[in-house]
């Protein structure tokens, strides 16, 4: 075989020669990942309708309570929801336990679902293995670009909330759920910390979701799976007689944020929540993982 | 660090000029080694059954095969996506799936047509496939998507969103994925599906381009005249078994070629044929074929003349790879495994 001189691939750029992985270089897959997610129409949209809801209760409360009357009246409705007339930073609590039980959770299993699942069902994942992406990495870029969407997530309903109340209603000293009255700065840190909580609540739901789409190779079969977990939960836990193994679903503890506005904090509930969350992200994740690394990619 | 030092060593050998001119352990070890490879689905059916495949160093390798014959579980295998169920597979010297992380950085694919990521524009689509590669270094990567784009003529269409892109624009950008780093090693199955005629040679050029820099090519195909016309070395599967494997001159020499001789006397002009020493005589209309005999053609001519055959034509037709893969496989080449 005759052939030409070898010419330099066009390609060839410094940089290439090595070709030794850099640690760092590790979290380019992040990035991408990060910016790829933000970048999707479908997590605007989870966005949106996060950031909607308290926007819609704020002006609920406002035109209910235009008369002078008083809303919550007999404990109904999310927990503060009494209390956001007289300061609207209240309406970060009440946007909180309103969207916890259901609509973070549901965007969650979404993002979630979708991570391995959605790659699969679109032959992207067969790509990114064999740049290749290393099924581990993957794997934890993947679970943390999902802890990133939960974080974001509710950092969405606080922020839309507090602007929102900030709005609506005066602000000011606040009395938490002791009686005691604390600053609004304090209040204010005080949010900040339970959106925290809130946020590290979703930790099990989402090591969850990614083991269901390690599972299938069809995004919305993932999704639709996941959701369906978390609402199931969801009605096993008011169930009485399963009361025994309650303390084991991992949304039982997720009101107990209101307890960082008791004063002194109650920390009990608060500690059990969030070890569970853990153990569900040590579950779920060592599942995904053995379940990812040991997978046939033929999709 | 003792591995990736040894990876530099093996980078440099193949980039470098000895490359091409493989020290000769290395060129009977070659790129691609496959040892009884076999792989059974979990449904019982066998998918591929004991594969010895040998890829040489340099080489276009064309992986022939009809639908479902297991061309595409091989490539996965080799790719380290698919455990196999017993035997070995080698890439670049280094055990698949057990080296993937120190051998697919140096190996370009296209698996089962183009997979992209249809909200991002075809530049993006590529800077996502680079970023997963942890041995890409990120400062020259817009430079080296630019390259790729460029390469394989995307470089106007770069911005558009990849769900607006044709089924031959897809292929491109698969290709251009292929080509982010220089590779010693190309897996393309099927690289010019949903291309133009047009397009169709611009990837065959471009084939024959890497080839010459000396990145060896394993190209599946199931389109005969296009391995004839790249490739060096070619394969042959059939119902997830290697039916034969060799250098495309030797595979095509194996089937011999037909006389052929145009006449308006057929019969006359068979008799005189079989007279000469011509096997397996056979008359359609005005045309009679057999196997070429040993003597002199020009005598045979002139033997058909003589007996007052009137002779418009004779001529030998070359066979082709086609022929080569019937008279291998007993089928055609269209009928499913």
């Amino acid at each position: 075989m005759s052939r030409a001189e070898p010419v330099p691939l066009s390609e060839t750029v410094p940089g290439s020669a090595g070709r030794r992985p850099s640690p760092l270089w590790t979290f380019g897959l992040l990035r991408s990942e990060l910016v790829t997610t933000v970048r999707r129409w479908r997590t605007l949209a989870l966005l949106a309708v996060l950031a909607a809801v308290p926007v819609l209760v704020g002006i609920a409360v406002k035109i209910e309570t235009r008369g002078g009357g008083d809303v919550g009246h007999g404990g109904q409705g999310p927990a503060f929801i009494s209390q956001i007339t007289n300061n609207g930073l209240f309406l970060v609590f009440t946007a909180l336990a309103a969207t916890l039980p259901f609509f973070l959770p549901m965007a969650v299993g979404v993002v979630a679902g979708d991570a391995i699942a959605g790659e699969a069902g679109s032959g992207t994942l067969r790509y990114l293995l064999v740049a290749p992406a290393g099924r581990t990495r993957l794997l934890l870029t993947k679970y943390t670009t999902v802890l990133a969407f939960c974080l974001l997530a509710t950092l969405v309903v606080t922020v839309s909330a507090l602007i929102v109340g900030a709005l609506l209603f005066p602000l000011g000293d606040l009395t938490t759920i002791s009686g005691t009255r604390i600053s609004f700065g304090e209040g204010l840190g005080r949010a900040l910390l339970i959106a925290l909580v809130v946020a590290a609540s979703l930790v099990g739901v989402a090591a969850l979701g990614l083991f269901v789409s390690t599972l299938t190779g069809s995004g919305i079969a993932a999704m639709a799976t996941t959701v369906g977990l978390v609402i199931t939960v969801q009605i096993l836990d008011q169930i009485p007689q399963l009361h025994a193994l309650q303390p084991y679903f991992f949304s039982h503890y997720w009101l107990s944020f209101a307890d960082l506005m008791r004063d002194p904090v109650y920390w009990d509930d608060l500690t059990k929540n969030l070890g569970l969350q853990a153990l569900y992200a040590a579950v779920f994740g060592s599942a995904a993982w053995a379940r990812f690394t040991a997978k046939d990619i033929s999709a | 660090m003792g591995e990736p030092s040894a990876m530099e060593r093996d980078a440099g050998e193949a980039g470098g000029a000895e490359g091409r001119a493989p020290a000769p352990g290395r060129a009977r070890e070659g790129v691609i080694v496959t040892r009884g490879l076999t792989k059974r689905y979990r449904g019982g059916q066998l998918a591929v059954d004991g594969l010895d495949l040998t890829v040489p160093a340099g080489s276009v390798f064309g992986f022939l095969g009809p639908n479902g014959s297991g061309k595409t579980t091989t490539i996965r295998m080799l790719m380290g996506l698919i455990e196999p169920t017993r035997g070995t597979a080698r890439v670049l010297g280094r055990p698949m799936p057990r080296a993937a992380r120190a051998v697919l950085p140096q190996v370009g694919a296209l698996i089962e047509g183009p997979a992209l990521y249809g909200f991002l524009s075809g530049r993006d689509n590529l800077l996502r496939y680079d970023a997963a590669d942890p041995t890409a270094d990120p400062r020259t990567r817009r430079l080296r998507v630019a390259a790729a784009l460029d390469r394989v003529g995307l470089t106007a269409a770069a911005s558009k969103k990849a769900k607006a892109y044709s089924l031959g624009m897809k292929q491109r950008l698969g290709l251009a994925a292929a080509l982010l780093q220089p590779r010693r090693l190309l897996v393309l199955d099927e690289p010019t599906n949903g291309l133009d005629p047009q397009g169709m040679r611009e990837i065959r050029t471009l084939i024959r381009e890497l080839a010459a820099d000396g990145t060896t090519v394993f190209l599946s195909s199931h389109l005969l005249d296009e391995i004839e016309q790249v490739c060096t070395h070619a394969a042959v599967m059939a119902r997830g078994r290697l039916v034969v494997q060799g250098a495309v001159a030797d595979l095509a020499a194996g089937a011999r070629g037909r006389l052929v001789v145009t006449t308006p006397d057929p019969a006359e002009a068979a008799r005189v044929l079989k007279e000469q020493g011509v096997a397996d005589v056979t008359a359609d209309g005005d045309r009679v074929t057999g196997e070429p005999p040993a003597r002199d053609l020009a005598e045979v001519n002139a033997a058909l003349v003589t007996s007052g055959v009137r002779v418009r034509g004779l001529t030998v037709e070359r066979a082709s790879l086609e022929d080569a893969f019937v008279a291998l496989t007993g089928e055609g080449f269209d009928v499913a495994g």
